[in-house]
Order: structure tokens, then C-alpha cells, then sequence
């Protein structure tokens, strides 16, 4: 789960993590209003949306009188922010974060992630901060640390020293380095965070340590241990139908092809795209609907598949393990029924009580086209789509 | 000779009397498994599916002798049930839950390194030696004994690769899902290293998915085994050669982004090793097939439609 940088920011201070002062606000006279309370001349307007890249998009703007505040509040909100992680569409600023200016002499990043490799969490650090760390770690990965501590010893002083040395930094602002990360790796355990990243963390003018900019992201499964967190979901950052589909348990991400899938398994439900591009056609969506998918979400993924008005064909590819084929069938039935199904509809049942499953299909005088096997399926729903277009 | 679990395998199961727990157990029970009892705290003394319940899994392996665990208890409860079923002394343990919150996985991974224990899972299928013991949530019918390992990180996908090798006449001696989650039991290459010196296994069969490093480990393993003149057939898929990007493809462990290499160089990284890849998911049979006849002489991958 993600949640907007003033909501990292507030979150992470609790634990000791410096940051400047700042509000939120969702209009420009609210912005104005903010600027005069923070005092001072220079503030930051920054567009809170789930994607990076924003200074580069035009979405952070340098203000230096309350009228700029304005000009900059009113120029963002309710306008796309196209940024490299939003897609072409972008995404729409409905919040702004206000914050005092600050002057700096060095920009670093700083970030605790889950290291696959490792199996465990590791600090990733860099001087060259304020850039995309990834674009950083293929052009000079020299230039990129990284620090795996182990879950035995947790987080440890030498830890904090490693980093802050391997940054070039030294006296006072080494110590504080080492704090800020002992504090990182403590909120990290405490919030079931996925990754938290400071880029840039600056150093100032006087000498000590500021995270301008603060990116937190939760893991998913430790939700439950957090309702707190889930408060601060923003669910206009997220894609409509894919919310729907994580309400009712299901996992689906919009594509832009035009055949459907329903498909139980993660791998299965991959492997199913990938065999109808090799058949000619493009998948619409990936769709996942579990292990165990009761009629409600099949119902769902029907929904889900036909609002896409790309689709022209859909593909169903169950293989039954703990979902029985016959209960599968019966649920398809009764939702294309009720849906009216306008496009043509393929359906590959195997597994536990498959042949019930087919029976259920070929008795329910629906026009469905039976599939025997994986590429029987794909090289039908693709011949299908053909003839519907 | 199958590995980890044949039919001599006690098992016992830890969140035995819930829906999961029951539900599979029954289908153990039906296969064959020797299933000997199973743990539910509180409910110690009681009887369930006509096997004793225990309060703890040490006293589930002192009175049973139970040597293998499966857990189906929920994902908030899942680290406590692997560490408790590894301090009674289980060699192994398959955890099927899905959703473990990732700093307990990081955490119980921790726990077991340099230990005995061995960790299938968690949100995985389990392990199957077919007509001698299944252990976990797959469909026992579509087994059948035979020459292949099967190694996979997905649930249904592995069913499909079974299902393959099975009408391809070629059987299995053990089958294992290893999970989709990042942070893991036994990965691929701790199942390779098992699969390799198996006299029964006489092919490999290796599905992944885009996400983490796991497959070009994998590809190094063979390598290595192949260079050394220890040669055994193996077959690859890769799912997720259309997916986007950056874009989260159900599990955790399918995911494109910085850290977790695209299916292209997984791909690459495999045949560069000398396995044979099926670009179909349809052609896993086929092309196992293919690699048991070539025994490693240069074929051009014949059956994957090119």
C-alpha cells in the first residue's frame, strides 16, 4: 500500500526522522493560508500523488511570495502530473504539500528495503542524491551502497557508521547519519513497511540532516496488524477497477489488449497472457481470481472483463485444485446469464472434477466454446476475437 | 528413490481442525499420506478425522513420530506455527498459508539458517512423491509416478507442468511449489541440489515467473553441474514474458521492478546454461520430451514453435 509523501513525512517524524515544516492543502487559498502560517520566504508547493518523479514533471515548484504560492497551488491542482511511473494518462493532483524552503550543501539518498537476495532488509545509500536511484545504479553503480543487516543483530552502531563513512561524511553529521538510520530501521519493524526512502536527504547549510523528500510503502499482508495505516489509504490514487478487484479478493491489473482472462493462479494467470500473444492476440487484462473463487468473484471478474470495452473475446482457464471444476462451471453460468455475455466466450476447465465442470457448460445452452487444453484455449479465443472484430 | 517424502513420511498437521486444515487432510488421508495426527492449541485430547489432536506439536512428534509438518494455520499465526513445529524437532516443514507479513518471513528464515529444518513455502502447493505421499493443497489425480522433478515457484502453473508430463507418459518422483513469496524456504537451488544426485530423476522440469534472482541462480546451479560433466536434462518456462513493467502481477513474488530481472533475461540466463526452454506453457511435456532424447546433444528447441 502507498500513501502520499506528507503522510510518510508526519508518520516518520513520529520516530525521529528530520523534516521540515509543512501542511497539506487542497486548494490554493488554503495553500496561501498555510505559506503565511509557516512565515518565512521561501516555500516548496509539492503535488501529492503515488508516483515518483514529480520535480522532474513540473510538479514541485521553488515559491518565493504568497502570490507564487498561489500561482503554483492553482496551476497543479486538478490538473495530470505525468511523471516515468504514472503512464501517459498521469495522475490527478488533488492534494498539495506546503513546506518551508530550505537551503542545502549536499544531497544524499537514503533507503531500507527488502533484499530478495539477501533474504533479509539492507540500506541502500548513495551520494549522488536527488536523482532516480535506479537510472544512478545502472550508470554508476559505484557509486550505490548497499548494507544487509542481519535480523539476528538487528540493527547495530557499526551499521549507522558503515553507511555514514561510505557517504564521505564525517564529525557530527556522521553521528547523525548513523542515528537516522538506526531510527529508519526501527520504524521500518514497527509500521510492516516495505520500503521507506529518503531522496534527497540533504544536508543543510547548518550542518544537520533533513529528509526533503520521503517515500513509505507498506506491506500488504502486515496490514492487519495496522489499521491505523489503512486510514491513510487514498483510494483516488488508485485505479478504480483494480480496487473493486482487491475488495473482492481478486488480483487484477487493466492491460489494454483485447482478450479477457479469468484465470485461477498468479503464474497460471501470466503464463495464460503470454500463450495469447503467442497466438496472435493481446491480452486485456491479468486477472487472478485465487484458489478458492466463490460465485461473488467470478461475478466480480465478469464485471471487471466486460467493462473493457477492448475486450472482444474472453478466455476462462481454471485449473482445478482446491476449486472444483463443477462449482466453477455452475458459477460462470449463472453470472454470464446474468450479465448478457455480448462477446464471444472461451473455457478451458481442468482438475478436480473435471468432467462434471464440462458437462455443467455443454448442458447450459450458452454459446460457450469448450477448450481441451491450454493452447486449444488460446489458439480458439484468438481465433474467436478475429471473427468478432 | 524420491526426495524429502516418500511413503514411510509421518506427517502431522498444524491448524488441523479449521476449514484448510480439515479439508486437505481428508484429501491426504484419501491419497495415501501417512497422515498421523495433527495440532490444534486447546484442542489437545480430542479426536479429529479419526486421528489424535494435540495442544503442541512437541507433544504431536514425541507421540507420533511424525517427522514432516504442514501448516494451514492463518497468515498472522504462520511464524509462530514454523518456529514452534522447528523447536519440536521437525525435519520438514511446509507451510501453505498464504499473506505472512514479510518481516516475520525475514525474521523465521533467520531462525532456520544453519539448522536442520527444512522450509517449503509459505503460500505454496507443498511437496507430492505421487502415490506415496502429498503434502499440501494440490490435486492428487493428475500425478503419476514416474522420471521428472518438478520445481515451480507458482500454484496452478505447477499443476499445468504436472498435467503435461503426465499425459506426456513421463511421470514425476517428486514435485515441490516453492511459493511465490520473496522471502522463502527452500528455493530452486536447494531443490536442484536434492533433484541432481536423485538416480529416479531423470529430468528436471524448472517453472518460474518474472520477480527476484531466484531463476538465475538456478541457471548458474546447472551451469556449474553441467561443466563439471554432471549432466541431467532440464526444462524451463518462464511466465510473464507479456507482463508490464513495474506493474505488481498478483503474488508478491511476481513483480517487475529494480531489484527482480524480466522474463527475457531469465530466459536468457537459463538456455545460456544449457536448458531447454519452452516458450509455450503448453509445451512443457513437449519439450521435456525433447531434452530426454537430445541427453544434451545440440538441439535447437524443436518444439517451442519457432
Amino acid at each position: 500500500m502507498n500513501i502520499h509523501e506528507y503522510q510518510a513525512k508526519s508518520i516518520l517524524a513520529n520516530y525521529g526522522v528530520p523534516i521540515l515544516r509543512g501542511k497539506v492543502a487542497y486548494t490554493a487559498d488554503e495553500a496561501i493560508k498555510v505559506a503565511s502560517e509557516l512565515g518565512g520566504a521561501l516555500w516548496v508547493v509539492k503535488a501529492q500523488i503515488h508516483a515518483g518523479g514529480r520535480g522532474k514533471a513540473g510538479g514541485v515548484v521553488l515559491c518565493r511570495s504568497s502570490e507564487e504560492v498561489h500561482q503554483a497551488a492553482k496551476k497543479l491542482l486538478g490538473n495530470h502530473l505525468v511523471t516515468h511511473q504514472t503512464g501517459p494518462k498521469g495522475q490527478e493532483v488533488r492534494r498539495l504539500y506546503i513546506e518551508e524552503g530550505c537551503d542545502f550543501t549536499q544531497e544524499l539518498y537514503l533507503s531500507l528495503v527488502v533484499d530478495r537476495t539477501q533474504q533479509c532488509l539492507s540500506f541502500v545509500a548513495s551520494d549522488a542524491g536527488g536523482m532516480d536511484i535506479e537510472e544512478v545504479s545502472q550508470k554508476t553503480p559505484t557509486k550505490i551502497l548497499t548494507l544487509p543487516i542481519d535480523p539476528a543483530s538487528g540493527f547495530q552502531p557499526y551499521h549507522g557508521r558503515k553507511l555514514a563513512y561510505g557517504l564521505g561524511l564525517k564529525g557530527e553529521e556522521a553521528k547523525a547519519l548513523g542515528q537516522l538510520a538506526q531510527n529508519l530501521y526501527q520504524s521500518f519493524h514497527a509500521l510492516d513497511a516495505n520500503l521507506i526512502e529518503l531522496n534527497p536527504l540533504v544536508i543543510t547549510k547548518t550542518g544537520s540532516l533533513v529528509a526533503l523528500d520521503a517515500k513509505v510503502t507498506f506491506d500488504d499482508n502486515g496490514l492487519f496488524r495496522h489499521p491505523e495505516i489503512e486510514q491513510l489509504r487514498d483510494e483516488a490514487e488508485e485505479d478504480a477497477s483494480e480496487l473493486e478487484a482487491t475488495r473482492q479478493g481478486l488480483s487484477y491489473v487493466k492491460l489494454g489488449g483485447n482478450i479477457g482472462c479469468m484465470v485461477n493462479g498468479a503464474g497460471l494467470a501470466m503464463a495464460t497472457m503470454d500463450i495469447i500473444k503467442l497466438h496472435g492476440a493481446e491480452p486485456a487484462n491479468f486477472l487472478d481470481v485465487g484458489g478458492g473463487a466463490s460465485r461473488d468473484k467470478v461475478a466480480t471478474a465478469f464485471k471487471l472483463i466486460l467493462a473493457d470495452s477492448n475486450v472482444e473475446a474472453i478466455l476462462i482457464n481454471i485449473f482445478g485444485g482446491i476449486m472444483r471444476c463443477d462449482i466453477i462451471a455452475e458459477g460462470i453460468i449463472s453470472v454470464a446469464k446474468e450479465v448478457r455475455l455480448t462477446v464471444p466466450m472461451v473455457v478451458r476447465l481442468q482438475g478436480t472434477n473435471e468432467k462434471e465442470g464440462k458437462k455443467i457448460l455443454a448442458e447450459s445452452q450458452l454459446a460457450i466454446i469448450p477448450a481441451n487444453d491450454l493452447s486449444d484455449a488460446a489458439a480458439k479465443v484468438a481465433e474467436a476475437a478475429r471473427e468478432a472484430a | 528413490m524420491p526426495i524429502l517424502v516418500d511413503r514411510n513420511t509421518k506427517v502431522i498437521c498444524q491448524g488441523f481442525t479449521g476449514k484448510h486444515g480439515t479439508f486437505h487432510s481428508e484429501q491426504a488421508l484419501a491419497y495415501g499420506t501417512k497422515l498421523v495426527g495433527g495440532v490444534t492449541p486447546g484442542k489437545g485430547g480430542t479426536e479429529h478425522l479419526g486421528l489424535p489432536v494435540f495442544d503442541t506439536v512437541g507433544q504431536a512428534a514425541k507421540k507420533t513420530g511424525a517427522t514432516a509438518s504442514v501448516i494451514y494455520v492463518p497468515a498472522g499465526y504462520a511464524a509462530d506455527a514454523i518456529f514452534e513445529a522447528a523447536d519440536a524437532g521437525i525435519d520438514l516443514i511446509v507451510c501453505i498459508t498464504e499473506g505472512i507479513p514479510i518481516l516475520d518471513m525475514i525474521r523465521v528464515k533467520r531462525a532456520l539458517q544453519g539448522t536442520k529444518v527444512r522450509l517449503i513455502g509459505p503460500n505454496c502447493p507443498g511437496i507430492i512423491t505421487p502415490d506415496q505421499c502429498k503434502i499440501g493443497i494440490m490435486p492428487g489425480s493428475i500425478h503419476k509416478p514416474g522420471k521428472i522433478g518438478v520445481i515451480s515457484r507458482s500454484g496452478t502453473l505447477t499443476y499445468e507442468a504436472v498435467a503435461q508430463t503426465t499425459a506426456a507418459g513421463l511421470g514425476q518422483t517428486t514435485c515441490i511449489g516453492i511459493g511465490g513469496d520473496p522471502i522463502k524456504g527452500m528455493n530452486f537451488v536447494d531443490v536442484l541440489d536434492l533433484l541432481w544426485v536423485d538416480d529416479e530423476t531423470q529430468g528436471i522440469l524448472l517453472i518460474g515467473e518474472i520477480g527476484g534472482q531466484d531463476e538465475q541462480e538456478a541457471a548458474d546451479y546447472i551451469d556449474h553441474q553441467y561443466k563439471k560433466g554432471r549432466y541431467k536434462p532440464a526444462v524451463s518456462f518462464i511466465a510473464g514474458m507479456t507482463a508490464p513493467t513495474g506493474r505488481r502481477m498478483g503474488h508478491a513474488g511476481a513483480i517487475i521492478a529494480g531489484a527482480g530481472a524480466s522474463a527475457i533475461e531469465k530466459v536468457e540466463a537459463l538456455r545460456k546454461a544449457g536448458v531447454l526452454i519452452a516458450t509455450s506453457p503448453a509445451e512443457l511435456g513437449s519439450t521435456m520430451i525433447a531434452a530426454l532424447r537430445s541427453q544434451g546433444k545440440a538441439v535447437s528447441a524443436g518444439t517451442s514453435g519457432e
